[in-house]
């Protein structure tokens, strides 16, 4: 296959590794030191191929590794390009540094304690699936990945099975058994009609069926993503599922699970059904995501819920980027893909941190945080100020590439979702504020019920001049990498927009991906689909 | 040409309707229900995608390539019936872990909703109130269909509630209330928990 290297051959190792270190450290379950070394090994030896993988695939472009020597599309095949490549570096970034971040908060409050020995295990079955879904060159094997990863994200989110968590568990667990069915429905509806699950073999056999079985086969896999995207009004589960979970579980429940909805809903957008079908809706659905989910952050106090909010709220942005199937809009969503990732999981994390020093996130609750630690308040105010999009953060280059996609298109709904994007921006900007004014600025004697263990730490600070025992390094330096990595962004902004373009060009004209797969026999043959596919449209409009 | 077996799609069609159905519920066991159901009906429907049915899928030298039935179809049944099996047993787990934290059977309304919904600030005090509130609720469930009757004697609680919260006589005496209670974090179910120990 074209592209193909020796290293690019090793990609099914992203997923085998983290399955293969989940089952060594299941028999570890009674030594958990060693469970801790063996899962920060595996995480940063999957890092390490990730990070050559991109190197490759940077250069070289897509290369497909099918799994135990059957041909495509009859066999499985594991895809990387440059978008899955990119997310599986931030991925393994990210899981790496909340993985030690966890382990540190388990060193620190020891009654949190709890089976913390199926932690580790299940912590890397959550890696293999989504790294599984970020390779899937086929829907099923997609629909796998998802599965594999939910099933792992079930246990974490109900690590302990307190009241609170049972009963989030159980509405997250009901709503994404549903999407999952959704989309094993739209595969069975799939096969029926094309009689492959390949992506790259649909790509070119979806064109040819009628305009209004491509429909609902496409709706289907709209909604199936959508959900688990949380895109707008399909995003109601996620504030109220995911801010009961640990910190760290949430960090990265927050940062890479929403986002491999996303990564799915952009392969089914330019691979599987190229063209403008449904991008008015996309474009529609995309404005509300922004809007309610700011809104509804704008309500909250709890930190961990305004954060998930803020969340759902900038799904919007990266449905803005894949509905105005542009070029430019797609590199700005890659890139924001990569962006919020890295910023989400860190302020996460920074909420941990004010928990564990403050002992509650709610903004109401909480003052002088920033005479008391002010480490934790830098570590703050940078991923806040970097969601928000003030300049010179990358976030500001994320909306700035969206903005700029938005005013080419220069239709009058790319004006409105352009300017409820800079809205949006600010009202974001509102809520981090607030929080900020309220948690970091506010003094602690206008607060009206703060929690003993910030009044006492406030008081000894006070009296002495002397701060409080400082927070472990462990918590402290996982989440400074994740802040350093998205202030890293604005550095590399230039070599990452470049990444994003091209694997927004990749995605455009298919044929690279395509050619991975199948030869470049395929890849013509679907281009010349693609080239059909506006006249075929001029038909069914008669 | 594809041929389908109607009785086939009847069932499907059936078994979707009522797990729908069941998953609007309020009872989780009929949400359990209702998910084996759903769950069933789309393995059913990736049956259904493989065509007429013909001979085991084992190649045999000579044999009219056209008198297989398709086997991918069964591939992927066998991966969705494994996945369907995992999820309704940790399914069934957590519902068993929620009966014993609060000996209800129905999806519990959260209380940091209900807070959200009807009060402009954050106060420990109400939110530890709300908690009593809801575990008096524990009284009925002698009766095993209580919980499944009352579910709208429920919300009249939390509305009394929010309706107390606005008064300023009874949001003076719940701050002199409890102190002891540390604050929002602490999980709904504890003190369920250990009002039901013996």
């Amino acid at each position: 296959m074209l592209g193909s290297t020796p290293l690019t051959d090793l990609a099914p190792l992203a997923v085998l590794l983290p399955v293969l270190g989940a089952a060594l450290t299941f028999t570890l379950v009674r030594r958990p030191r060693a469970q801790i070394t063996l899962t920060i090994l595996t995480l940063a030896l999957t890092l390490v191929l990730n990070v050559g993988l991109l190197a490759v695939v940077w250069e070289t472009g897509a290369a497909a590794v099918n799994i135990g020597g059957w041909l495509p599309p009859i066999g499985i095949s594991l895809v990387v390009d440059r978008l899955s490549a990119l997310m599986l570096v931030i991925s393994s970034f990210i899981t790496l540094a909340v993985l030690l971040y966890a382990t540190a908060q388990g060193v620190v409050d020891e009654d949190e304690g709890g089976p913390v020995s199926i932690f580790h295990p299940t912590y890397l079955i959550l890696v293999a699936g989504v790294s599984n879904a970020f390779l899937a060159g086929d829907l099923f094997n997609l629909y796998v990945g998802f599965e594999i990863l939910l099933t792992a994200s079930y246990v974490l989110l109900t690590l302990g099975g307190t009241g609170q968590r049972i009963r989030a568990g159980i509405t997250y667990v009901v709503v994404s058994v549903i999407s999952s069915m959704v989309f094993l429905v739209a595969i069975a509806m799939i096969y029926a009609a094309t009689g492959t699950v390949n992506m790259a073999d649909l790509a070119g056999k979806l064109g040819d069926l009628p305009t209004d079985v491509q429909m609902v086969l496409h709706v289907m896999l709209l909604v199936g993503f959508a959900i688990k995207a949380a895109v707008f009004p399909l995003s109601f589960w996620l504030p109220d599922s995911y801010p009961t979970a640990p910190a760290p579980v949430t960090a990265v429940f927050a940062g890479l699970l929403t986002k491999v909805g996303v990564y799915a809903l952009i392969r089914t957008e330019t691979l599987l059904f190229p063209g403008e079908h449904v991008n008015t809706l996309l474009m529609v659905v995309a404005a509300l995501t922004m809007v309610v989910g700011i809104l509804g952050a704008l309500a909250q106090s709890d930190l961990k819920r305004i954060l998930s909010f803020t969340l759902v709220s900038h799904i919007g942005y990266m449905i803005f980027g894949l509905g105005l199937a542009s070029e430019l809009g797609l590199a700005a969503t890659v890139f924001y893909v990569a962006h919020h990732i890295t910023v989400q999981t860190g302020m996460f994390l920074v909420t941990g941190l004010i928990e564990n020093r403050a002992g509650t996130a709610n903004i109401d609750r909480l003052g002088s945080l920033a005479f008391v630690s002010p480490l934790v308040a830098v570590l703050f105010f940078i991923p806040a100020m970097n969601l928000a999009g003030i300049p010179p953060f990358s976030g500001f280059f994320g909306k700035i590439g969206l903005l700029a996609g938005g005013v080419e298109q220069a239709t009058p709904l790319a004006w409105v979702l352009v300017a409820v994007s800079v809205i949006v921006s600010l009202l974001t900007l509102l809520v981090v504020v607030r929080a900020w004014a309220r948690a970091f600025w506010r003094r602690i004697d206008d607060v009206e019920h703060p929690p003993a263990q910030l009044v006492s730490a406030y008081q000894r600070a006070k009296a002495s001049g002397r701060r409080p025992k400082p927070l472990s390094m462990g918590l402290v330096l996982p989440t400074a990498g994740l802040v350093a990595l998205s202030v890293a962004f604005t550095v590399f902004a230039g070599p990452l927009y470049d990444l994003s373009d091209q694997a927004a060009q990749d995605m455009m004209d298919r044929t690279p991906y395509i050619t991975a797969v199948l030869g470049e026999a395929a890849a013509e043959e679907a281009a010349e689909d693609l080239a059909d596919d506006p006249t075929e449209e001029g038909h069914d409009g008669r | 040409m594809m041929s389908i077996d109607l009785a086939l799609l009847v069932a499907m069609g059936v078994m979707y309707a009522g797990g729908i159905y069941m998953l609007l519920e309020r009872t989780l066991t009929r949400i359990l229900f209702g998910i084996m159901l759903i769950t069933n009906a789309t393995i059913m429907l990736l049956l259904i995608t493989g065509g007429r049915s013909g001979d085991a899928p084992i190649r045999i030298e000579g044999k009219d390539p056209t008198t297989y039935s398709d086997p991918l179809p069964q591939a992927l049944m066998l991966t969705a019936i494994v996945i369907g099996f995992a999820v309704t047993a940790f399914l069934v787990a957590m519902i068993y872990r929620s009966w014993l934290l609060s000996r209800e059977d129905v999806v519990a309304v959260d209380p940091e909703d209900v807070k959200v919904a009807s009060q402009e600030a954050f106060d420990a005090e109400e939110d530890s109130e709300l908690e009593e509130e809801t575990s008096e609720f524990l009284d009925d469930s002698c009766d095993p269909n209580a919980d499944y009757e009352h579910t709208s004697e429920e919300r009249k609680a939390v509305r009394e509630v929010s309706a107390r919260r606005g008064h300023p006589a009874g949001r003076s005496r719940d701050t002199s209330a409890d102190h002891t209670v540390t604050g929002g974090s602490r999980p709904a179910g504890t003190a369920r928990e250990e009002r039901e120990r013996p």
